[in-house]
């Protein structure tokens, strides 16, 4: 069965049981992605497929197969950290750091989803054609990613600063690199 | 009075200036009897700093290795199987089908699993890691609904998981006690905590208390909670030969390897437990079944074995906090002054466990007061061990002591900070220590500025469309700690770069950042010729993450060591080196080398150092003095706390709109990574005041909320930004003038969010947590 | 996860066919079902994943909308003539769940989507009729804060926890089902069992037979609507209370009314008893008071819920004149 991981082709064989989750952990030894309750309750398996955020552990990969996989492994390139990457660094959005692959993958793919105009819990008019990327709306839209270490304010603070309201404001490149756009 | 953004900008401004102070090396000053750790004096190196985490570039690439992810070859996946009763005995065993099921490697039950000795349990060695001294898998006993009583390896994770599945076990219940009512009707005994009765008893607090002026008297009760960490307990085991490796996510990495030496019967250089990452730990990642269920099961399979519990698994074997009932009662003159404080009550406990919820420890020396009454009793329950969690005692205790001084001042119609300045003690009230450091007040007036508490309004005076908006402050406390056992190892090498190697542990906290800063500013050296190595019981030390303590454990093993060091590097020098003739306490660390402090032109690199003596490294271990400085001090650090809440008076829901902590908590070592520290911990107080509760079904003592949908931690949406600012004065007769920080957060957070809610509705919610159903009840709206 | 095979319809008699030559379960995002089997309270042989089915939101030329069943929550939630004409549907959704979740689940997935009763999840150890029909329920004395209050039974009081139906319910959705019989069309309010004797047989599908497409009836008067969620987290949480509402107001007179509640019953409710009190009534408080307390009479609490009745007045009442003044 064929995936493609990261721009990267794998062939491997598959037992149907398997999660895209355990695929990426213990098949392929991308352990970035982590495992946090298995049954969709916390957000730290969050992957993008094809430009989306899903969860991998409720993802049975034999759903996914040919489809485009991003995981944290893939964010940086060539030029170094993603943005975002950066962002979580300087804004200390983590501690222990095991969310953090899945919030940082969320909010990439929660970025696109609030560029093209997808409204929110908490967006006030649901007609209107843009969304203003307000905190509470970063919150909201992040709010499938649960940290225990309490990193809520830096992981919002970087997420704006990337993607939000002040978006450039820090001297970041505020544009999306193309693999994930 | 510094705050976050100064200390940021502070630290960018003298990033530029250049300062060359040499750190001198002091004995052990900040013990009795001496002079404060010198590194206090120098305000100008890299601690301090909001230093970004040196681990972060790792962490957000995802590639910091985690317990789980350690690739052993032809490892096996292990699936834990819980019982379903709460106590009895194994009947039937059939595990024939498992057995026979595709990629199976290995049933174990009882029956094969290999001898050991019981858990040793916390406390009863001073390595001992166990949270109970049961025996694992050892016989048919059952003690706690969810205790593992099977476990299967298999090739797979998938077969391992269904082969699970297939095992039939019969039990034999026998009556248990599940019910809190139950276990106090079955008798009470006084709690005892690290070897001391959980008892105080000054004067007559009940006769004084009943003539007061001014009283509250009342019950408030804290549910059972769990840590919840995000990455669910996990080991990857191996036994090489006689050898057993244990890939951990651990915060007590030599405990964990004495603690399964001993189980196996093995001496302790046998077993080697690393724990380089810990997805979260908060009191919960210390020995439990599973790491000995692996090392078990790969010693009768003989293969390597990764063993990570389902988020259900962790609910059922590794415990948490345990539940309280407390009766805080405040007698007051007219004046406001205290005259009685009673603090009671009970929480449960296993009978295989040693830890009762120390309630009362805040208690202990928060307040003057003519008269005190306190004591925790205990009441014995079956259900698993529960443990340490962020801020034992005092996350609770602080609930009730600060809703009960909130309630008096409300009832006074004093402003609650003024009634907690006015009993302000000025030593400890009930052991009668100098405190080592209390800038409370200090830390009060200047929150209440910054949070605009003067803008608060009597109780349910104030209203946005359907929200109700209240102000409510607490005060929150967490002692200095630090336990014997810290050693620590410095090596430093002809290229100039130094490595400081300690048997410590990074959940998060920050702790290979802060003290990469403090050893490059002992050593006089750039941040990036410094390594703390650490997370390997092969490394010096005995250190607990825990208690708030490690910061401490490890700041004193390395003053010692860099003093042994700097003693052998001036041996080393000989007569050639400008520092030649002077004594330890006469140089100091400086741009690379040594320097004489009062005159820096002494100075010669400590690469020109080893060079002379033809040596490519210089590598010294020392120990920690004993942790006597507990014993003259009564040392706390402390927290105003500033909440504003916002009530719904349609529907109850709470929802948190600005909060505020004022620490005082010594020097602070990273402003970053402090500020999260303290985030952390203030969410995780949210948690408690407002959603948090293990449900535990009394009627089978079964965990009914073993999973993170049913478990409610706080969501990006529940927390708001979270200002924190610090007084940043250094405590004396401490290692770098800094106390801990990991716990305090949680402590008073309970409280400051009743207060507000109380400020916010009128209505007094003493049973956590608040949800929207004890508010309709207590009639808002 | 006990095995089985796999498979992937192409159409919707395609999934038919595996169905009828396989058994099995059909499979949408998996968010509900995978948990399911992974607890083993779900052990299908076969899997045929139907999110290769239709996907489109079309629009019908009376002006209603046909959801296909394998369209993504998310893409139901954003669709702009949903957001536009039937608001408390995209309201709904996006109040449901995650983001993550809500791009993978799939809308004839939501719908069948089981309880999250913890007894029932807790396979291993506790009683449960809807798993083990006949074997006792232990939520009724239980930790049943989340449960029923409106139709339950003896046997079973948990709740259906999806957000989706309740916007559904009150719009009077129809699904569209394929079957061995052919197709059929059932009201969504329908669709669903209360629990009587046997809470394991959830709903009116027969066996092998396949939700195809979701369809809404146009009344320009839903533009008037709204969803309002309770839980006990701001955010990704399960309702203690939800209300879906929409409200046509002539004159000050209610000339029609659609109002469901979530978090309250077996099924997504249908406010049938509130409805009849509101049409022809005047839109105040008092009289919205009046039909909450109509459909809430019947209501029975448990040791732990009692709280549900008032929070679903309080909340139906605020609703109503959210859109009453919002009306007005």
């Amino acid at each position: 069965m064929r995936f493609v991981i990261n721009d990267t082709d794998i062939e491997t064989d598959i037992d149907p049981r398997t999660s895209l989750l355990d695929l990426l952990r213990e098949q392929i030894g991308l352990t970035g992605t982590k495992k946090g309750c298995n049954q969709g309750a916390c957000g730290a398996c969050t992957v993008l497929v094809d430009g989306e955020r899903i969860l991998s552990c409720l993802a049975l990969a034999v759903q996914y197969e040919g489809r485009q996989v991003t995981t944290v492994e893939g964010l940086a390139d060539q030029a170094g950290l993603h943005p975002l990457q950066k962002a979580f660094i300087e804004h200390d959005g983590f501690q222990c750091g095991y969310c953090t692959p899945g919030q940082l993958c969320s909010a990439i793919g929660m970025a696109a989803e609030l560029q093209r105009g997808l409204p929110s819990h908490v967006t006030g008019d649901l007609s209107a054609m843009a969304i203003r990327a307000t905190r509470e709306e970063l919150a909201e839209r992040m709010s499938g990613n649960l940290c225990r270490c309490g990193a809520h304010n830096g992981i919002i603070d970087a997420i704006d600063e990337v993607f939000g309201e002040r978006r450039g404001q820090q001297g970041y490149d505020a544009e999306m690199p193309e693999k994930v756009a | 009075m510094s705050i976050v953004k100064d200390a940021a900008e502070a630290a960018k401004g003298l990033a530029q200036a250049v300062t060359k102070k040499a750190i001198e090396v002091a004995p052990d000053g900040w013990v009795p009897g001496g002079t404060p750790d010198p590194l206090i004096r120098n305000q100008h190196g890299h601690v301090g700093k909001p230093v970004s985490r040196i681990d972060g570039p790792l962490k957000v690439q995802g590639a910091a290795r985690f317990a789980a992810e350690f690739t052993l070859y032809g490892m096996t996946y292990a699936s834990v199987l819980f019982s379903t009763i709460t106590k009895g005995r194994i009947a039937t065993l059939d595990t024939a089908d498992a057995e026979a099921a595709p990629g199976v490697v290995l049933v174990m039950t009882y029956r094969n699993a290999p001898r050991m000795r019981p858990m040793p349990a916390f406390g009863s060695n001073r390595m001992a890691a166990g949270g109970d001294d049961l025996p694992v898998m050892q016989d048919d006993r059952v003690h706690w609904n969810g205790q593992p009583v099977a476990l299967v390896l298999a090739d797979t994770q998938e077969q391992a998981d269904h082969a699970k599945s297939l095992i039939r076990i019969g039990y034999e219940a026998e009556a248990a006690t599940t019910s809190f009512e139950a276990a106090k009707a079955d008798g009470t005994e006084p709690g005892q905590f690290q070897g001391d009765p959980l008892q105080v008893t000054i004067g007559d607090a009940e006769t004084v208390l009943a003539s007061a002026a001014f009283k509250v008297d009342e019950t408030y009760r804290t549910p059972r909670h769990s840590h919840a960490a995000i990455e669910p307990h996990a080991a990857t085991v191996m036994w090489d030969g006689d050898m057993l490796v244990v890939h951990d996510a651990t915060q007590a990495v030599t405990h964990t390897a004495w603690s399964l030496a001993h189980m196996f019967g093995i001496e302790q250089d046998k077993v080697r437990v690393t724990s380089p990452y810990v997805g979260g730990g908060f009191g919960s990642k210390t020995l439990w079944q599973h790491q000995v269920l692996g090392a078990a099961a790969a010693k009768l399979a003989d293969r390597p074995v990764r063993i990570v519990l389902s988020r259900e698994g962790v609910f059922r074997i590794v415990g948490g906090r345990s539940l309280t009932e407390q009766r805080f009662a405040i007698g007051a003159e007219k004046d406001g002054c205290f005259t009685a404080m009673i603090h009671t009550g009970t929480t449960i406990m296993t009978p295989h466990s040693a830890m009762p919820e120390p309630f009362i420890v805040a208690t202990r020396s928060g307040y003057a007061a003519d008269s005190f009454k306190m004591e925790v009793r205990v009441a014995r329950i079956d259900m698993v061990a529960n443990t340490f969690m962020r801020a034992p005692g005092e996350a609770v205790g602080t609930f009730a002591m600060e809703c009960a001084i909130d309630e008096l001042a409300d009832r006074m119609g004093i402003d609650p900070i003024e009634l907690r300045i006015k009993n302000e003690p000025e030593k400890d009230p009930t052991v009668g220590t100098p405190f080592s450091s209390r800038n409370i007040v200090e830390a009060y007036r200047a929150g209440a500025e910054r949070f605009g508490w003067a803008r608060r309004q009597p109780p349910g005076a104030r209203r946005e469309g359907e929200w109700l908006v209240g102000l409510g402050c607490a005060t929150g406390t967490y002692p200095y700690y630090r336990m014997p056992g810290g050693v620590a190892r410095i090596s430093i090498g002809r290229d100039g770069h130094a490595c400081a190697s300690v048997a410590a542990h990074e959940m998060g906290m920050g702790t290979a950042t802060a003290h990469t800063q403090v050893v490059a500013e002992r050593l006089g050296l750039p941040l990036d010729q410094v390594t703390v190595e650490y997370g390997d019981s092969r490394l010096p030390g005995l250190f607990l993450a825990g208690g708030s303590q490690q910061s401490a454990a490890i700041g004193a093993a390395i003053i010692a060591a860099h003093r042994a060091l700097v003693v052998e590097l001036l041996k080393l020098a000989g007569n050639d080196s400008p520092l030649a003739g002077l004594k330890p306490e006469e140089v100091g660390g400086l741009d690379g080398g040594l320097a004489k402090l009062d005159e820096p032109a002494r100075w010669e690199s400590y690469a020109s150092i080893l060079a002379r003596a033809q040596r490519a490294e210089l590598s010294v271990e020392a120990a920690a003095p004993a942790p006597i400085e507990n014993q003259h001090w009564s040392m706390h650090s402390y927290s105003a706390l500033f909440c504003e809440a916002r009530v719904n008076a349609v529907t109850g829901e709470v929802r948190i709109a600005r909060f505020l902590g004022s620490f005082d908590c010594g020097r602070i070592l990273n402003a970053k990574t402090a500020a999260s520290q303290f985030r952390g911990g203030i969410i995780m107080g949210l948690g408690l005041a407002l959603t948090e509760e293990t449900a535990f079904d009394e009627r089978t003592g079964r965990v009914m909320s073993a999973s993170l949908a049913e478990y409610h931690i706080p969501a990006h949406l529940d927390v708001p930004a979270i200002d924190v600012m610090w007084t940043n004065i250094p405590d004396p007769h401490t290692p770098m003038g800094a106390r801990g920080i990991g716990e305090i957060g949680i402590t008073g957070t309970g409280a400051a969010v009743a207060n507000a809610i109380y400020n916010a509705t009128g209505r007094r919610i003493r049973d956590l947590p608040i949800t929207l159903d004890k508010l309709l009840s207590a009639g808002i709206g | 996860m006990t095995p089985f095979s796999f498979a992937r319809a192409t159409d919707a008699d395609d999934a038919l066919r595996l169905a009828s030559a396989r058994g099995g379960r059909y499979l949408g995002g998996g968010t509900n079902l995978v948990d399911l089997m992974r607890e083993t309270i779900e052990r299908p042989t076969a899997l045929i994943d139907v999110t290769g089915l239709s996907s489109t939101i079309g629009e019908r030329d009376d002006g209603g909308l046909l959801i296909g069943a394998a369209v993504r929550n998310t893409a139901v939630a954003e669709h702009a003539a949903v957001r536009a004409r039937y608001p408390a549907l995209a309201r709904a959704i996006l109040s449901g769940a995650s983001g993550q979740i809500r791009n993978m689940a799939t809308v004839g997935g939501n719908i069948l989507q089981r309880t999250r009763c913890a007894y029932f999840y807790d396979n291993a150890g506790s009683r449960c009729n809807k798993r083990n029909p006949g074997e006792g329920c232990d939520a009724i004395e239980g930790f049943n804060r989340m449960h029923a209050i409106l139709g339950a039974s003896p046997s079973c009081v948990a709740t259906h926890p999806s957000d989706m139906c309740v916007a559904l319910a009150a719009f009077d959705a129809t699904a569209h089902l394929l079957g061995a019989d052919g197709e059929r069309r059932l009201p969504l309010t329908e669709l669903h069992h209360l629990p009587n004797g046997r809470p394991d047989d959830e709903t009116l599908l027969k066996p092998g037979e396949l939700i195809t497409a979701v369809e809404l009836p146009a009344e320009r008067w839903f533009a008037r609507s709204t969803y309002r969620k309770v839980r006990d987290r701001a955010s990704y949480a399960f309702a203690l209370i939800s209300v879906a509402a929409a409200l046509k107001i002539d004159g000050d007179r209610i000339s029609d009314v659609r109002l469901a509640l979530g978090g309250v019953a077996h099924k997504p409710w249908r406010a049938h008893k509130a409805e009849a009190a509101l049409r022809g009534a005047p839109a105040t408080a008092e009289h919205f008071r009046d039909a909450a307390r109509a459909e809430l009479a019947g209501a029975v609490p448990l040791s732990h819920n009692g709280f549900k009745i008032e929070l679903a007045e309080r909340t139906i009442v605020a609703v109503l004149q959210e859109l009453a003044g919002e009306i007005a």
